[in-house]
C-alpha cells in the first residue's frame, strides 16, 4: 500500500461529505475525452493485487508473538516464565521456559509456512499473465499491474482477472457466454452482452479507437447489482449514453466459455473486485470443546490464584512470630530482611503461583494440539470413505474441529449435487397419456438395438401420431442448449450425430441437456442452429430445418418457456414448455387428464416434470405477436413488465401435448444416511435453491420426510392468502399442542407414537420472517422466536428457493437461538459456501461443480453417504477422545500439585517444592504425555461396527455431555482425593513412625533415616503409577500400543529414577536426588506403601464405575456389557434397539410401554433370524 | 478384568490386482492396515460388577494378612523414648536451656534417669529427635554447596551464592550454609545402672549412621582421603556457631571432616518439621543376653543445642527394628482397613451383581 492510497483514503474518511465520490469515470484505453465535455476529476484506484497473506517478512516476528500471546494460555505461560525470571522462586525459569519457546517456535514454523504459501498463491495469481489492447498491440502483462481503465483481451476458458465491461466479442451479436461456478456455484453459461454500439469493435486496431468513458457507482459486493453508463464519443460532439447493468459485467472469477475472444474495459481491480469484496476471511472456528477447556481453566486459574493467595495469607499469619519468621538456624540475607514487607508478600505470592502454576499444564495445548493434527489422519485415511470414481478420499482442512463432529445437532444440506448426483437423466415421456421410455439404460450405457423407443402403451392412433410426432420436435426446438463441436484427440471432427453420447450439448439447465439427449434416444436429434435455423435430424435420418423465430426466454416467475418457429413448409409453430402448474391453466385442448395423472405420479417418485404444448400460429397472428414483443422490448421503462404482460398473451390457448419426467437421481445411500442422522437426534434441514415441489420430492425419497409426516408450509403461497403473522401462528399451534401431549420421549428415538412434523419454507418467506421488527406493527420482531420455536419442533425442514446468502442466514439464526446448538453444513457447490463458512462444521463435497466447496469447508468427502461414517464413527470417537483427555489431563494436575499446596503447611509455607526439579518438569513433558496421547488417539469404547449400525449411541454424547460441569467436578474431586491419599499417606510414614531404610544396599545392619527429597520421590511415585493406571483403567481398548506406551512410560519413569539418582550429575550444582530413588526401592515398607497408596487412590474409581454400570447404566454401557457377552459377535445380528434404557414415562403405564417394547424386539429378533437362516 | 482377546482379522481384501490403468487412482488410495483402519486387534476389558468380584476378594485375602503381620511385627519392636529438652522447671535439662548461649566456654551437662521395662534384642539405634524445626523450609534448604561438601577445592574456597548468609564470615565458611551451621551438637551418652548402683558405660557406635553412597561418594573432603586435613582446611572458617572446626569434628581419620557422619546425617535435611535422626548404634553382644536388658539407665546429655527460643523439643530414643524397619503400625493398620473395605465391597458387589447384573445384561436378548 503506497503513500497515495493512505491519503486517498484518509481523505475519503476524514475530509467529509464533499470529497466522497459516489461513482467513478473511467477512461476506457486511458484516453482523455475530447476537451470540455466533462471536468475531469482524477481518481486512484489501487493496482489488481490481491492479497490473502497475513504476514510480510518484516511483520513476521512481531505480529505472529502477539497473535500467539493473545492466546490466554500461551501469555500466563510467558507471565510465569517472566515472573521465574525476575523473581527468587521455587523452580528454575528453564522448567517453564523451554517448553513455552518449544510451543511457540512450533507454532510460529507452522503459521509461517502456511503464510508461506499463501504469498505463493498470492503471487501465481498476481503475476499470471494478461493481454492488454495499448496502441492498437496486444500487450502481455503481469496481471496485478492491471489498471482501471485497462482494455483487456480474455480468450476462452481464461479467468477473468478483474471486473470488467464487456465491449466487443468474436460472436457477431455481442454476446459471450460465462460461467460464474467459482463465484456463485452456477456452473451453468449465463449470457452477457456488450453494448451495441461497441459490438462491431472486435479487433485490437479498433478497439483502441473507442473513445468513451464509462460512469459507474463505487464497488459494491453485491455480485448480481450494476448501474453505470457509457458515453460513447464517435465522430459528433455530442456522445451516445448507453445504460449498462448487470447483464454487461464480467466478474474477477468467472471463467469465459464457447466465445473465442473478448474485449473489456476494466473497472474495478484488486481488492475492489466484487469477489474480494465478497470474500468472507475465514474465521477461525472454535470447537465447544476448546470453549469447554477455555472454562475449565479458568477455573483453575481462580484455584491456582486462591492457593497462592491462602499460602501467602497464612505464610505472614505464621511468621507473625519472629521465632518462625527467622529462628537462629535460618536466618535472612541482609537484603531480605531490608524489602518493604508488601514487596515481601507480593513475591512470596508470585512464588506460589510459581510452584503451583503446572495444575495449568502448557503440555495439554501441545497435547490438544497434537491429537487434533494426528487424529485427523484416520479420517483421511479411511477406506469406507474412499470413493473409487473420484479416487479420492475425505480429505481434512482444519483438524481443529475433529471433536465437534460427534456434537452436531443441525445438518444443513444442499440439495443438488450433495443429496442427488446432479446428473440428470431423461426417464420418460408421456404423450397424450401413453408412455414412452427410452430403451433400456445399462449402467449409463445405451444398449444397442434395433429398436429405439419402449412402448408401454398400445401404439397410438393416426392422431396419436401425428401428436408424438410434434412432442418430439417440440422438445428438440424449444430450449436454448447450445451445440459445442470439440475436436476429438485424434484430430477428428466428430458430431453429435455420429450417435456416440456426447457432452456437446451446453445450457444454462442441466435438464434442457437431459431433454435434448433423450430425445436423440428416441430418435429425434438436434443438430445445430445455424443461420437462423435449428436443423433436427429425424427418425428416418433426414434433416428437418426450422426457422427460428422467436425465443420467449424462461424465467422463474411464469416458469415456462417458448419458441416460435417456421417450418419448411411455411408454417407457424408456437412450441411451449414448463412448470404444469404453468401450462394446465393455458390448455385448451388436449387429454389434460391422462397427462396430468401421469405428471403427478412421476411428482411423487421424485421426477422432475415439465409439460410440453403448441399451437399453431396464422400469420396475422404471428404479426401481431411480433408487434408485441418488440413494443415491450423498445421500452425504456417497465421493460420487464410490459415483456411479462406480452407473453401473458402469446402464451395462452395451447394444445397439450404431453409430459417429460427427468430424475435427478438420488445419491447412492442418501436416504439411509439421511435416516440414521435423524436416529443420531440430528435435525436435518435441506436447502436449496431448486423449486419446492422437486425439492420436496427429494425429501420424500431421500426419507427426510417419511409418509406420516405431517408437512406445515410456510410459502408464498400461504402467505399470500392469510398474513404471515396469522401463519406463523397457527403453525407453532399446531406444532404446541402436539408437543405438549407427548412424552418427552425423543431419546428412545425409535418410538413413533408421536406426530412427527416437516416444514416446508421458500427463501422470500425466510426473508419476510427474518425481516427485523416491520414498522407499524409489534408483533413484527418475535417473527423469528416463533419461527425458532416451529423449526425446534419440527424433525426435518426444507427451504427451498434460497440465495446463497440466505442459506447462511439460516445458519446463522439456528446458531444464535438459544440453545447453542452445533450446526453442521454440507454442500457441493460454491453457493454452499457461505453456509460451510458460517456453520460450526462445514463439509464440502468433491462434487461436480466445481472445488470450491470442498477448498472452503472443513472437511470435504467424495460422497454424502460418507457424513455417516463422518459423524457416528469418527466424530463419536473424537469427542470420546478429546473430553477425555481434557478432563484427565486436569485430573492428573491436580494429583500432581495438591500436594505440593498441602506440603506448604508443614514447610512453613516456604514455598519449598515437594518434588525435584526434574520431576517437576518431565511429569507432563515424558513421564505421563504419552499415554494419553495415544489413548486419544486410538481408544474405541465401543466397536465401530456397532456404533455404524445404531446411530441412537450418538446421543448419548450429545449436547457436550462428557465435558459438563458436574463430570468436570467429580474429576476434579478425584484429584483432590488421590492428591491427600498421596500426602497424607506419606506423612504418616514419615511423621510418627521411623519411616527407614537400609544404608547399605543388600546388608541389614544400619537403619537410615529419610530426608525431603525421599518423601517427594514417594509422593511423586505413587502419583506417576496412579494417574498411568487410572488411565489404564478407562481405556476400553487395548492395542499393543496401549500396552506399549503405558507400561513402557511407568518402566521409562523407573529408569529415569535410577539414571537420575545413579550418579552425580556434573552440570548441576545440586546433588540431592543422588541415590534416592534406590534408597526408597531397598526399603520395605516403601514398596507396602507405594502398593497401598495406589490401591486406595483408585478403589473409589473403581467402585463408581462398577456401580453406576450396575444400577444406572447408559446405553453405550449396555452395548458394551451386551457386546461382552456375545464376545464381539453382537455386531452381527443381535438387535441393539433391544438394549436401549426403557423410556421413562410415568410410572402408569410403564408396564405395558416395556412389554410391547420387549415384544417388538422378540420380533425384530426373529426376522434376524429367519433372515440369517433363508439362503 | 476378565475378557477375551476380540482379536479382529485385519481386513483381508486388499483389493488384490490393480490394473496398470488404476495406478493413479490407487496412488491416493488409502492404505488398508489395520491401524490406519483403526482395527487393531486389541483387547477390550471392561470394568463390570462381575469381573471386578474377584480382584477385590483376592486384594482383601491379601491385604489382611499383610495388615495383620505387618502389625504383629510392629508390636514386637521395642521402642523407647524420652524427652530432654528441659522447659519443666522440674526437668534435669531445665538450667541448661535457660542459661545458654552460644558464646558461653562451659559445657553444660545433665543427666537423666529412666527405665526400661522390657529388654531390647539385637541391634538397637539410638535417635535423636527435633520438634518445631523447620529443616524443610525453602531458604534452610537450598542454603547447601554440594560441590564442596563433595571435595572439590574450587568451591571449598569460594562457596556457593546458595550458602547466603552463611557464606564467608572474613574467610569462606566451610561447610557453609545453613544446614551444616546449624548442625546438632548435642553429645548423648548412656549408662547402664547396675542393680548395684554401678553405671557401665554403653559403647555407642558411631559410625555406619548415614548412606553408604552419601559416606563414599557424596561427601568427600578436599585433597583425597589421605590428605591432612588442618592443612587442606587453610584459609576457609568454619560455621559460626560450631565450636570446633570441620576437620576436628572426630580423632577418627575415616569420620572426620566433611565425611562424618554425624554431619552427613544432618546434612540430609528431614521431611517434616517433627523428625529423628539417627544418631548412635548399639551392637548386640552376643544372642544369649539382650542388647539393652530391663532396669534402669541414665542418658548424660552435654546440652548445647538451643531449641527453647522456637519452641522445640529434643528427644532421645531408642529401638529395635525389624524387616520392616522402626515401629510402624500405621502401615498394618492400613493394610487391614484397606483389605477388609475390598471385602466388604466385594460382598456389595456380589449382591449388585446377582441382583441387576443379569438384568442388564441378558434379559432383553434372550438367546
Amino acid at each position: 500500500m503506497d503513500f497515495s492510497t493512505i491519503r486517498n483514503l484518509i481523505s475519503r474518511y476524514c475530509a467529509g461529505e464533499e470529497n466522497w465520490v459516489d461513482s467513478r469515470t473511467v477512461y476506457i484505453g486511458h484516453k482523455v475525452p475530447p476537451p470540455g465535455t466533462e471536468a475531469y476529476i482524477p481518481q486512484r484506484y489501487p493496482d489488481n493485487r490481491i492479497v490473502s497473506s497475513k504476514y510480510t517478512f518484516w511483520n513476521f516476528i512481531p505480529k505472529n508473538l502477539f497473535e500467539q500471546f493473545r492466546r490466554i494460555a500461551n501469555f500466563y505461560f510467558l507471565i510465569i516464565f517472566l515472573v521465574q525470571l525476575i523473581i527468587d522462586t521455587p523452580t528454575s525459569p528453564i522448567t517453564s521456559g523451554l517448553p513455552l519457546f518449544f510451543v511457540i517456535t512450533v507454532t510460529a514454523i507452522k503459521q509461517g509456512y502456511e503464510d508461506w504459501l499463501r504469498h505463493k498463491a498470492d503471487n501465481a495469481i498476481n503475476q499470471c499473465p494478461v493481454h492488454v489492447v495499448q496502441h492498437g498491440k496486444v500487450v502481455r502483462k503481469q496481471s496485478r499491474k492491471l489498471q482501471v481503465g485497462d482494455v483487456v483481451l480474455v480468450k476462452e476458458d481464461e479467468t477473468f482477472p478483474c471486473d470488467l465491461i464487456l465491449l466487443s466479442t468474436s460472436r457477431d451479436d455481442g454476446t459471450c457466454f460465462v460461467t460464474t461456478a467459482s463465484l456463485d456455484g452456477e456452473s451453468s453459461h449465463k449470457t452477457y452482452y456488450a453494448v451495441q454500439d461497441t459490438k462491431a469493435f472486435n479487433t485490437e486496431e479498433e478497439v483502441d479507437t473507442i473513445q468513451a468513458t464509462i460512469e459507474c457507482e463505487q464497488p459494491q459486493p453485491d455480485l448480481y447489482k450494476f448501474v453505470g453508463r457509457i458515453n460513447i464519443y464517435l465522430d459528433r460532439d455530442e456522445p451516445i449514453a448507453r445504460p449498462l447493468g448487470s447483464e454487461n459485467l464480467l466478474l474477477r472469477g468467472a471463467t469465459l466459455k464457447n466465445t473465442e475472444y473478448i474485449y473489456a474495459v476494466a473497472i474495478y481491480t484488486g481488492m475492489e473486485t466484487k469477489m474480494a469484496l465478497n470474500y468472507q476471511s475465514k474465521s477461525q472456528k472454535r470447537s465447544a470443546v476448546e470453549k469447554s477447556m477455555n472454562a475449565y481453566l479458568i477455573v483453575y486459574l481462580c484455584i491456582l490464584i486462591s492457593k497462592a493467595l491462602i499460602n501467602t495469607v497464612f505464610k505472614y499469619v505464621w511468621q507473625a512470630d519472629p521465632n518462625r519468621d527467622e529462628p537462629w538456624y535460618n536466618q535472612k540475607t541482609e537484603t531480605e530482611r531490608q524489602r518493604h514487607i508488601l514487596i515481601r508478600a507480593f513475591t512470596d505470592f508470585l512464588a506460589f503461583m510459581v510452584l503451583f502454576n503446572y495444575i495449568i499444564p502448557v503440555s495439554m495445548y501441545v497435547t490438544v494440539e497434537m491429537q487434533k493434527f494426528l487424529g485427523s489422519y484416520f479420517i483421511s485415511w479411511d477406506d469406507e470413505m474412499f470413493d473409487e470414481e473420484l479416487g479420492e478420499g475425505a480429505l481434512v482442512n482444519t483438524s481443529d474441529l475433529n471433536e465437534e463432529l460427534g456434537q452436531v445437532e443441525y445438518v444443513f444440506t444442499d440439495k443438488t449435487g450433495t443429496l442427488t448426483e446432479n446428473n440428470m437423466e431423461f426417464i420418460e415421456c408421456c404423450v397424450d397419456g401413453h408412455v414412452y421410455v427410452p430403451h433400456a439404460i445399462c449402467n449409463g450405457q445405451i444398449m444397442s438395438g434395433a429398436s429405439s423407443i419402449d412402448m408401454i402403451d398400445s401404439s397410438p392412433s393416426a392422431e396419436g401420431k401425428e401428436h408424438e410426432e410434434l412432442f418430439f420436435r417440440a422438445l428438440c426446438l424449444c430450449h436454448t442448449v447450445q451445440v459445442k463441436e470439440e475436436e476429438t484427440v485424434d484430430g477428428i471432427k466428430r458430431g453429435i450425430h455420429q450417435g456416440k453420447a456426447t457432452s456437446f450439448y451446453i445450457s444454462s439447465s442441466p435438464d434442457e441437456v437431459a431433454l435434448v439427449e433423450g430425445m436423440k434416444r428416441l430418435g429425434f436429434t438436434y443438430l445445430r442452429l445455424k443461420d437462423n435455423h435449428m436443423e433436427i435430424l429425424n427418425r428416418e435420418d433426414e434433416i428437418e430445418r426450422f426457422e427460428l423465430l422467436e425465443v420467449l426466454n424462461f424465467d422463474s416467475v411464469r416458469r415456462r418457456m417458448s419458441v416460435i418457429v417456421r417450418s419448411n413448409s411455411g408454417e407457424l409453430y408456437l412450441f411451449c414448455k414448463g412448470a404444469d402448474s404453468s401450462i394446465f391453466p393455458r390448455v385448451i385442448s388436449g387429454k389434460v387428464d391422462q397427462v396430468r395423472a401421469r405428471v403427478e405420479h412421476n411428482a411423487v417418485e421424485g421426477l422432475r416434470t415439465l409439460c410440453v404444448a403448441y399451437k399453431r400460429l396464422s400469420r396475422e397472428e404471428y404479426e401481431q405477436v411480433c408487434h408485441l414483443l418488440s413494443s415491450a422490448k423498445l421500452a425504456l421503462q417497465d421493460r420487464d413488465k410490459k415483456l411479462a404482460e406480452a407473453y401473458d398473451v402469446i402464451e395462452r390457448d395451447f394444445i397439450l401435448l404431453g409430459a417429460t419426467a427427468v430424475e435427478d437421481r438420488l445419491q447412492d445411500k442418501a436416504a439411509d444416511t439421511i435416516e440414521s442422522l435423524h436416529k443420531a437426534g440430528m435435525k436435518v434441514w435441506v436447502l436449496t435453491g431448486d423449486k419446492m415441489e422437486t425439492a420436496a420430492a427429494t425429501c420424500y425419497a431421500s426419507k427426510l420426510f417419511r409418509r406420516n409426516t405431517q408437512i406445515l408450509e410456510l410459502t408464498t403461497k400461504r402467505t399470500e392468502e392469510q398474513s404471515l403473522h396469522d401463519v406463523l401462528f397457527d403453525l407453532s399451534r399446531t406444532v404446541l399442542r402436539q408437543h405438549g401431549s407427548m412424552t418427552r420421549d425423543t431419546f428412545s428415538g425409535l418410538s413413533s407414537d408421536f406426530q412427527d412434523y416437516g416444514l416446508i419454507i421458500d427463501g422470500a418467506t425466510l426473508s419476510a420472517v427474518m425481516k427485523p421488527a416491520q414498522e407499524g406493527s409489534g408483533t413484527g420482531g418475535n417473527y423469528k422466536e416463533i419461527f425458532l420455536e416451529i423449526c425446534r419442533n419440527c424433525s426435518a425442514v426444507l427451504c427451498c428457493r434460497m440465495a446463497p446468502l440466505q442459506k447462511a442466514q439460516i445458519v446463522k439464526l439456528i446458531k444464535a437461538s438459544k440453545e447453542h446448538p452445533i450446526t453442521l453444513a454440507i454442500g457441493d457447490g460454491a453457493n454452499d459456501v457461505s453456509m460451510i463458512l458460517e456453520a460450526h462444521v462445514g463439509i464440502g463435497i468433491m462434487g461436480k461443480e466445481g472445488r470450491q466447496a470442498a477448498r472452503n469447508s472443513d472437511y470435504a468427502i467424495p460422497k454424502f453417504k460418507h457424513l455417516k461414517k463422518m459423524l457416528l464413527v469418527h466424530g463419536h470417537y473424537y469427542y470420546i477422545r478429546i473430553s477425555e483427555l481434557v478432563q484427565y489431563f486436569f485430573y492428573k494436575n491436580v494429583c500432581f500439585i495438591f500436594p505440593q499446596f498441602l506440603y506448604q503447611f508443614f514447610c512453613g509455607f516456604s514455598q519449598q517444592p515437594l518434588y525435584d526439579t526434574a520431576y517437576l518438569t518431565l511429569y507432563n513433558i515424558s513421564f505421563t504425555s504419552l499415554p494419553i496421547l495415544l489413548y486419544s488417539l486410538i481408544e474405541q469404547h465401543i466397536n465401530m461396527d456397532i456404533l455404524k449400525r445404531d446411530p441412537s449411541l450418538y446421543r448419548d454424547i450429545a449436547k457436550n455431555s462428557l465435558l459438563q460441569w458436574p463430570i468436570f467436578v467429580y474429576w476434579t474431586f478425584l484429584g483432590v482425593f488421590d492428591a491427600v491419599v498421596f500426602f497424607f499417606g506419606a506423612f504418616f510414614l514419615f511423621d510418627n513412625t521411623t519411616f527407614t531404610s537400609n544404608g547399605q544396599l543388600m546388608a541389614t545392619n544400619t537403619q537410615m533415616m529419610f530426608g525431603n527429597w525421599t518423601f517427594g520421590t514417594l509422593v511423586f511415585t505413587v502419583l506417576v503409577f496412579t494417574v498411568t493406571l487410572k488411565l489404564a483403567l478407562d481405556t476400553h481398548y487395548w492395542t499393543w500400543i496401549n500396552h506399549f506406551v503405558i507400561w513402557g512410560s511407568l518402566l521409562f519413569y523407573v529408569i529415569f529414577s535410577l539414571l537420575w539418582g545413579g550418579i552425580i550429575w556434573p552440570f548441576l550444582n545440586y546433588q540431592r536426588m543422588y541415590y534416592v530413588f534406590m534408597q526408597m526401592l531397598a526399603s520395605g515398607p516403601a514398596w507396602l506403601s507405594i502398593i497401598l497408596l495406589i490401591m486406595v487412590s483408585l478403589l473409589p474409581d473403581v467402585v463408581k464405575k462398577v456401580l453406576c454400570r450396575a444400577l444406572w447404566p447408559t446405553t453405550t454401557e449396555r452395548i458394551q456389557n451386551a457386546d461382552k457377552l456375545y464376545k464381539g459377535h453382537l455386531s452381527e445380528f443381535t438387535p441393539l434397539s433391544s438394549l436401549h434404557a426403557p423410556p421413562v414415562h410415568g410410572r402408569g403405564h410403564n408396564e405395558g410401554q416395556n412389554h410391547t417394547h420387549r415384544r417388538t424386539n422378540w420380533c425384530c429378533l426373529c426376522a434376524n433370524l429367519f433372515l440369517r437362516n433363508t439362503p | 478384568m476378565a475378557s477375551g482377546y476380540n482379536a479382529k482379522e485385519e481386513d483381508g481384501h486388499r483389493a488384490g490386482a490393480a490394473g496398470p490403468g488404476e495406478s493413479a487412482s490407487r496412488s491416493r488410495k488409502p492404505d488398508n492396515t489395520a491401524f490406519k483402519q483403526q482395527r487393531l486387534p486389541a483387547w477390550q476389558p471392561i470394568l463390570t460388577a462381575g469381573t471386578v468380584l474377584p480382584a477385590f476378594f483376592i486384594i482383601g485375602l491379601i491385604f489382611i494378612p499383610i495388615g495383620i503381620g505387618l502389625y504383629v511385627t510392629s508390636n514386637n519392636i521395642r521402642e523407647f523414648e524420652i524427652d530432654y529438652t528441659g522447659t519443666d522447671p522440674s526437668s534435669p535439662c531445665y538450667n541448661c536451656s535457660q542459661t545458654y548461649s552460644w558464646n558461653s566456654t562451659t559445657l553444660c551437662t545433665c543427666t537423666l534417669t529412666f527405665s526400661l521395662n522390657q529388654p531390647f534384642e539385637g541391634n538397637v539405634f539410638m535417635y535423636y529427635g527435633l520438634s518445631n524445626f523447620y529443616q524443610n523450609h525453602r531458604r534452610y534448604v537450598k542454603s547447601r554447596d554440594d560441590s564442596q561438601l563433595n571435595g572439590d577445592l574450587s568451591s571449598l574456597k569460594s562457596p556457593s551464592k546458595e550458602c547466603e548468609p552463611y557464606h564467608t564470615n572474613e574467610k569462606p565458611i566451610a561447610p557453609c550454609g545453613a544446614i551444616a551451621n546449624s548442625m546438632f551438637n548435642d553429645t548423648l551418652e548412656l549408662f547402664y545402672i547396675d542393680p548395684n548402683e554401678t553405671r557401665t558405660p554403653i559403647p555407642l557406635m558411631k559410625k555406619g549412621i548415614a548412606w553408604w553412597t552419601d559416606k563414599h561418594v557424596k561427601f568427600r573432603n578436599p585433597g583425597g582421603s589421605n590428605a591432612n586435613l588442618t592443612a587442606v582446611f587453610q584459609g576457609t572458617t568454619k560455621p559460626v556457631n560450631w565450636r570446633k572446626p570441620v576437620y576436628e569434628l572426630d580423632s577418627d581419620p575415616e569420620n572426620n571432616g566433611f565425611i562424618n557422619e554425624d554431619l552427613i546425617v544432618w546434612m540430609r535435611t528431614a521431611a517434616l518439621p517433627t523428625f529423628r535422626k539417627l544418631y548412635r548404634i548399639i551392637q548386640k553382644k552376643n544372642n544369649m543376653t539382650p542388647t539393652l536388658p530391663r532396669g534402669n539407665y541414665t542418658l548424660e546429655v552435654t546440652y548445647n543445642y538451643p531449641v527453647h527460643s522456637f519452641e522445640g523439643r529434643k528427644r532421645m530414643i531408642l529401638s529395635t527394628i525389624s524387616w520392616m524397619g522402626g515401629k510402624n503400625p500405621f502401615l498394618g493398620i492400613a493394610y487391614m482397613t484397606v483389605g477388609s473395605i475390598c471385602f466388604v465391597l466385594g460382598v456389595v458387589l456380589l449382591f449388585i451383581h446377582h441382583k441387576y447384573g443379569n438384568r442388564n445384561n441378558s434379559s432383553d436378548i434372550p438367546s
